[in-house]
């Protein structure tokens, strides 16, 4: 039975990292966006490239928030969670 | 040669040995205490001592000793780059120092403004000790800011400077700003000013962190596929896992090089961005002219 429950608990963080990084998605097409727009601008007018590319650099990293708020969580719950969880189930089952 | 220029030498050697010596010291120290271990192995920060405290024991990891060294590295280097600077007198290490003090100072002026003129050797400090400290990891060692105590540490005292300057137009100021543009608003306002600090920490741990775990990641797939495709090899060819030669390397440009550097950029920006922006500037000169006009009154 124990060995159920330590497995329950293993699989569900690992299904919760592998969902967690479906947020994955938002920056990925936030940035594509981001990128060709600033393609098609330097196409436009070559001589801005630098200000547009630093611009669009920072742009990217301020996007990719929300993407790096799921990876912490899916690392929190692939090297962390697991551990503290069987943790808890150790101490409430008083082994 | 003058004994002047004898004892320049001497100093400039010291203090190049101040730059090279602790990361030296750094790598031996880890050699010397991490355990052998076979296989792939993604861990935090290794704790090497506990102090007993009142509240949580405070502990010594290798994240704060590399930080250590990383703060000793870039005092050294900034030494050896000033030393014998002199006016009219134009040296390689001068001009680069130069370089590197009329860029931020560009910076702060594009991004702050002149009231700000001042902040330039906080920002120097913080692109310095953040790319530093992710470049550490091209030496082996652990890069301090793959832990997130340490940046959460670096976000929090940017944190206590932009609510600084944002109480700088009155203490009374400052909390009806949350208010706007809507008093509804105000948890909502509340919520995003906290999390300013989080998501500078969490950004650029999240970067440096993710970069190491898949180079490690890649590092034991290209084991396994060699141990699969190269295995047939005689002897100890079997064993050396050739397609870990070189690969790894190029990644490496991107993770450790690009990524750290783009990132100490960054956590410069936001920071310079994030204090100019928060100052009611306007506010900020009627309430000195209030105060003026009051001095004059009591005088008079």
């Amino acid at each position: 039975m124990l060995e159920l429950a330590i497995g329950i608990i293993l699989g569900c963080c690992a299904l919760g990292a592998g969902m967690a990084m479906i947020a994955g998605i938002g920056p990925g097409i936030g940035e594509g966006n981001a990128v060709a727009k600033a393609c098609e601008a330097i196409g436009r007018q070559p001589e801005s490239k630098g200000a547009v590319t630093s611009t669009m650099l920072f742009g990217c990293v301020i996007a990719e928030t929300t993407g790096l708020y799921a990876l912490v969580i899916a690392i929190l719950l692939i090297f962390v969670a697991p551990g503290r969880l069987v943790d808890i189930l150790m101490t409430t089952l008083g082994k | 040669m003058k004994p002047k220029n004898r004892r320049f030498m001497a100093v400039d050697i010291l203090l190049l040995m101040l730059t090279i010596l602790p990361i030296v010291a750094g790598i031996t120290f880890k050699v010397l205490t991490t355990p052998l271990t076979e296989g792939i192995v993604i861990s935090g920060a290794r704790i090497y001592w506990t102090i007993p405290m009142p509240i949580q024991n405070l502990l010594i990891t290798e994240s704060q000793i590399n930080s250590a060294i990383v703060i000793i590295t870039v005092l050294g280097l900034c030494l050896y780059l000033t030393h014998g600077i002199r006016a009219g007198v134009v040296t390689k290490r001068q001009l680069l120092a130069e370089w590197i003090v009329e860029k931020v100072d560009g910076m702060i002026h594009e991004n702050m403004g002149e009231y700000f003129a001042g902040f330039a050797p906080f920002v120097t400090a913080i692109l310095a000790l953040s790319g530093f400290s992710s470049l550490l990891s091209l030496f082996g060692l652990y890069a301090p800011t793959s832990d997130l105590n340490i940046v959460a540490g670096w976000a929090i005292l940017v944190f206590i400077l932009i609510t600084y300057y944002k109480c700088k137009a009155g203490l009374w100021y400052y909390v009806k700003s949350f208010g706007e543009p809507v008093k509804v608003l105000a948890p909502m306002n509340l919520i995003s000013e906290i999390a300013t600090p989080f998501s500078m920490a969490f950004r650029h741990y999240g970067n440096i962190l993710s970069g190491s775990i898949v180079a490690v990641l890649i590092g034991a797939l290209l084991q396994s596929l060699s141990a699969k495709f190269l295995g047939w090899l005689p002897g100890f060819l079997g064993e050396i896992p050739f397609l870990q030669i070189g690969i790894p390397a190029l990644l490496s440009v991107y993770f450790d090089v690009f990524g750290a550097c783009l990132q100490a950029y960054i956590f410069a920006v936001l920071t310079m961005l994030y204090v100019s922006n928060g100052f009611p500037m306007d506010e900020y000169e009627k309430r000195k002219l209030r105060k003026l006009q009051k001095k004059k009154n009591v005088q008079h």
